[in-house]
């Protein structure tokens, strides 16, 4: 149900490939809950309304998501006429989606479509000659996006989901059972045996969440940087990249920041290439700036392409970044020259315990090792185009709020607590599960309880 | 010679568990009030089980209590065995049941009727309503007096156009061949009430001599027996109890009905009515749970003063000689003798989303209808709503505003908010799973949630409610005491734990938290706790539940905020749905149908989804349908 006064957010700008997003939080307690997931200099409780501050926001570890520019509004002085936040992220869009994350962790549900015009208009910002068209949206909006994701569900997903609730319920139709009539009903070891079922409930769920990650990055690209010292052949490497197949290349004007600009699509997989000017203007002359420019990509890419020529020797700088490179987000492209080879994969290995591919823009040869290599980094190597991913964010959120319902079983289970403290939130589990694929569960847990147990005098 | 002509402030109709509430409440209320009953012999009788309580339906008879109800004090007076039920389980699930001696309970309700100030009790069968301009006038007998009323509480429960049925025998009678009011759904109709038809069941009654306990297992009543009513004395009512057995159906009882099914009436068709799924035939259980290899019957006395016992879990619409067929296949019932026989039973009852949440017709002003009549199944269930009814009637005669209580106030605004917002296909049956916010809504806690609403309409009065009260405060205080309270880790401490098998405490614990343990309570940690106050058991039981379960209790109190707000968001009388844009045709059809009176109840309404709710939230901010 919803509840009007909750906390909600959502990215407030187009999903763009841009650089920069914002997303909106409103309600009561915006400030306070964003406020767990910011370090700036004071608390944002702290800050005066309408001012922008400048801070990280920080995940579960305290380690820094991205670098923000955060804006606080007092009621009634905001979009909406509530207390209102809006993070500026810089980091492009797979960082947006992990600071949405983070911002929902906190216990700020999802905006239904429209809900924020919607509160501006029932908090009297908005003129009244607005109302109908708020109305169209929401109608209209929330009609588009439930169609939208039921039309997407896949017959897997589907299938999974409607076993998952089958399970669910029928186990809380159970204990209500027994609560009915106890006389008839017993629920004597009745939690551990439910501890087993709901450990698989939430390990499977679980997979179909952890796979939106996988399945964002299919969808919207590894934010990938290509760097090395000057003259090692990273422009050419882009426009082998960038060239090998035209049909499917994206031009991307340049924002704000020049950030991304080429969408490259190597088989099942797309790299969006960022911070390419520095490469094409070839002005990076001083040795040490595109390296640290690799270096300071890993905070913000997703992906780092080291290249290293392999008719150089290696350099000392190479050496001492390459011995600094995060192996899980990089890969070194060991570029082949028509030149005798100097460098090999095992000097390389020397400093770096990593995926190296031998790669030459002139034949194309390694380009097969690279897909690999990046499979094998962001798809666990089972990039494969029938795995199942999960794809739309709405069935995101709904495998994100049965999981929570979930552990909350599980950890009443562990205080000691007897079942009815918790068949509402198997309830809520199932009402959860119930939305991906499109059901309003009124009534099913009294039919259930009914139909799958035989009660009365 | 002319006929009789009476005036009345109010008239309730019908003197089973909702009419005696309804009345009850009338008269207290200082109103001059007129129940009748189809039979003096009849009044608050209980056709189907021997019992009152039971899951959900104890916390209905505690609310019921707590508004200062009768039912409690009652079965108080009446029972003969008393149970609480589920204590292993948290203490939102834990209910009362108390096997009822019938004939005393009936015989104690009509002392109370007959001895209450501004009550007459009469037997008439009523056949008509007197509706002028939408406003209830008064009611017609049969004999043809008149009487005349401000308003008209409606308690009929399954007596219209009632049917008895059983093989291929059809009594035209309502309950245990007491007489059916044939003519008042004529009188509904022509009114444009709208009227269902339900059925229901009970199991034969068999003599206690012809059965051999000796293949059964004895269920006793609680050692320690707790009284209904908040105002007994628990001291008091300690007495001997009389037991219940338990038996089962096996292969041979499946088989005699399979071999049988054509002749019953249901599977033969000849009741169209839909029966409760919570209480099916044994046809039913052996058709829908063809794997059960048995099924568990209870069996339960009537009273001391009769040899009949029920058979709880067989009732049946059967032909009676496969009756005996069947109850002779049973283990402890192969010689046992039929006092009376096991029937079905159809009536007419209401549409009861024809009614306001005050239990007030929608289109007639001054009409009142509660329990059975509504739709609804059980005593406790008919009691709570003629309580209700009864309590509105006399605020309507008094010219007060209605007594509304919510979902998140007790089990009765549970069943009153569902009987009134969701179509109903089977009679309603209150269950714990029904109240979305259970943990508050507690047996042991009625009195501290409900009193205030008895004492503002004058049913509890100064005295007592001052009582309550002060429990409230004594429980308020004695928790942020507890809450200072810091246990230190030393030797009295670790002994303390050890005794209890629970962890020990590095650098100590506040009390609190120690009361959390599941080991562990309010009481047991009295040797940890110096300043303890002391304090009555009713009191320290609310201490306790309240840090025990604090955790879960707050969230749900959060719950209950979010969905007082759609409560309090009144949908305008003269809304036009029709002229709502963007609203789905589905969800106009079912708002008109339902008409609710707040965004809240409207988002109950199957059919009405999310965006809908928003949408009409945006059009009633807007003004739009002023114009």
């Amino acid at each position: 149900m919803i509840c009007e006064s909750d906390t909600i957010a959502a990215i407030a700008t187009p999903l763009s490939s841009s650089g920069i997003g914002i997303i909106r939080v409103s309600g009561e307690e915006s400030i306070a809950l964003v406020d767990k997931i910011y370090r700036g200099r004071r608390s944002l409780n702290d800050y005066n309304a309408n001012t922008i501050n400048y801070g990280h926001i920080v995940d579960q570890n305290g380690e820094v998501v991205d670098e923000v520019l955060v804006s606080v509004f007092r009621t009634p002085h905001s979009y909406t006429g509530e207390d209102s936040v809006e993070i500026n992220c810089h980091g492009g869009i797979f960082i947006l989606r992990k600071v949405l994350d983070l911002v929902y962790n906190t216990g700020i549900r999802p905006a239904e479509p429209g809900e924020f015009s919607k509160r501006a208009f029932l908090n009297g910002r908005m003129d009244l000659s607005e109302a109908e068209s708020v109305m169209d949206l929401i109608s209209s909006g929330s009609e588009a996006s439930y169609k939208n994701s039921i039309r997407q569900l896949s017959g897997f997903l589907k299938k999974k989901v409607v076993k998952l609730r089958s399970e669910i319920i029928h186990e809380a139709a159970f204990v209500e059972a027994a609560l009915d009539d106890p006389e008839h009903y017993e629920l004597d070891g009745f939690d551990d045996k439910l501890v087993i079922e709901l450990n698989r409930w939430i390990s499977e769920i679980k997979d179909l969440s952890d796979s939106y990650h996988e399945g964002s990055l299919i969808k919207d690209g590894i934010d990938t940087v290509i760097s090395g010292r000057p003259n090692v052949g990273k422009s050419s490497l882009m426009n082998f990249l960038s060239g090998h197949d035209k049909a499917i290349v994206t031009d991307i004007p340049g924002t704000t920041r020049d950030i991304i600009e080429e969408r490259v699509v190597i088989g099942d997989i797309v790299l969006n290439l960022i911070d390419t000017a520095g490469i094409r203007q070839t002005s990076d002359k001083v040795e040490s700036i595109g390296v640290e420019k690799a270096i300071k990509a890993q905070s913000y890419a997703q992906l780092n392409l080291y290249l290293v020529d392999s008719s150089m020797k290696l350099s000392d700088i190479d050496q001492k970044y390459l011995s600094s490179f995060d192996p899980s987000s990089t890969i070194i492209l060991l570029n082949k020259s028509d030149l005798d080879s100097i460098v090999d994969m095992d000097d390389i290995h020397h400093f770096f315990d990593g995926h190296v591919v031998e790669f030459s823009t002139k034949t194309g040869q390694g380009l097969d090792q690279l897909k690999s290599a990046v499979s094998d980094l962001f798809f666990d190597g089972n990039l494969d185009s029938d795995r199942f991913y999960i794809t739309s964010e709405q069935n995101y959120n709904d495998l994100n709020d049965a999981l929570k319902s979930l552990e909350l079983v599980r950890s009443s289970i562990a205080n000691g607590l007897s079942e009815d403290f918790f068949t509402s939130d198997l309830y809520d589990a199932y009402r959860s599960l119930g939305y991906i694929i499109g059901e309003e569960v009124e009534e099913d847990l009294v039919n259930k309880v009914f139909s799958d147990f035989c009660m009365g005098k | 010679m002319g006929h009789i002509e009476e005036h009345y402030d109010v008239i309730v109709v019908g003197a089973g568990h909702a009419g005696c509430e309804s009345a009850l409440a009338c008269a207290r209320m200082g109103l001059s009030t007129i129940i009748f009953t189809v039979s003096m012999d009849s009044v608050a009788f209980m056709p189907c089980n021997p019992h009152i309580g039971g899951s959900s339906k104890g916390h209905l008879v505690r609310e019921i209590d707590a508004l200062g109800g009768e039912m409690a004090k009652n079965i108080d007076k009446t029972f003969i065995q008393s149970k609480m039920l589920n204590l292993s389980k948290g203490p939102a699930v834990h209910s009362l049941r108390c096997q009822a001696d019938k004939l005393a309970y009936s015989i104690e309700m009509r002392k109370v009727l007959q001895s209450t100030p501004n009550l007459v009790l009469r037997q008439a069968e009523v056949c008509d309503l007197i509706i002028e301009n939408g406003e209830v006038k008064g009611v017609k007998t049969i004999s043809g007096a008149t009487y005349f009323s401000k308003a008209v509480v409606l308690c009929t429960g399954t007596y219209l156009n009632a049917r008895c049925l059983y093989g291929s025998v059809i009594d035209y009678t309502g309950p245990n061949g007491l007489k059916a009011a044939t003519h008042l759904s004529d009188s509904l109709r022509a009114n444009n009430v709208r009227l269902l038809r339900f059925k229901t069941g009970t199991p034969a009654r068999i003599d206690r001599r012809s059965i051999d306990f000796s293949k059964m297992t004895e269920q006793f009543g609680d050692p320690v027996i707790t009284p209904f009513s908040f105002t007994s004395d628990k001291r008091k009512i300690q007495k001997p109890q009389v037991s219940c057995f338990l038996t089962y159906t096996n292969d041979h009882t499946h088989d005699i009905i399979r071999a049988h099914l054509d002749e019953s009436p249901i599977y033969a068709g000849v009741i169209e009515g839909t029966g409760p799924r919570y209480c099916p035939s044994l046809e039913d259980k052996v058709v829908k749970f063809s794997n059960k290899k048995r099924h568990q019957l209870f069996i339960e006395p009537e009273g001391l003063m009769t040899n009949e016992m029920y058979i709880s879990g067989a009732s049946s619409s059967m032909p009676e000689a496969v009756q005996y067929e069947f109850y002779h296949s049973i283990a402890g019932l192969e010689h046992c003798d039929i006092v009376r026989n096991a029937y079905a039973i159809e009536y007419d009852c209401l549409a009861s989303h024809q009614l306001k949440a005050s239990l007030e017709f929608k289109a007639v002003s001054g009409l009142f209808s509660g329990g059975q009549f509504n739709g609804s199944s059980g005593y406790e269930e008919a009691a709570a709503q003629g309580l209700i009814a009864g309590i509105n009637a006399g605020r309507f005669v008094q010219k007060k505003n209605p007594i509304i209580l919510s979902r998140s106030d007790g089990y009765i605004g549970v069943l009153i908010d569902d009987l009134v917002t969701k179509e109903l296909t089977e009679p309603y049956r209150m269950m714990t799973s029904r109240a979305e916010y259970r943990l508050l809504l507690r047996q042991d806690n009625a009195d501290i949630r409900l009193s205030k609403y008895g004492h503002e309409a004058g049913l509890i009065s100064e005295d007592r409610f001052e009582k309550v009260e002060d429990k409230i405060e004594e429980t308020k205080e004695e928790i942020s005491r507890v809450d200072k309270v810091f246990v230190g880790d030393n030797k009295k401490t670790r002994n303390f734990l050890k005794a209890y098998h629970s962890v020990p405490v590095n650098s100590g614990v506040g009390l609190s938290e120690l009361i959390r343990r599941p080991e562990l309570s309010y009481d047991k940690t009295a040797p940890l706790d110096d300043n303890r106050p002391s304090l009555d058991a009713s009191v320290r039981e609310q201490v306790n539940i309240q840090i025990k379960y604090s955790g879960y209790i707050e969230r749900q109190v959060k719950q209950v905020q979010h969905f007082q707000k759609l409560e309090d968001k009144l949908i305008p009388e003269e809304l036009d749905y029709d002229k709502v844009p963007s609203l789905r045709i589905e969800a106009i059809q079912k708002l008109k149908a339902s008409r609710p009176v707040s965004i809240g109840q409207a988002s109950r309404i199957l059919g009405v989804s999310p965006s809908d709710i928003s949408v009409l939230m945006i059009y009633i901010e807007s003004g739009k349908y002023l114009k």
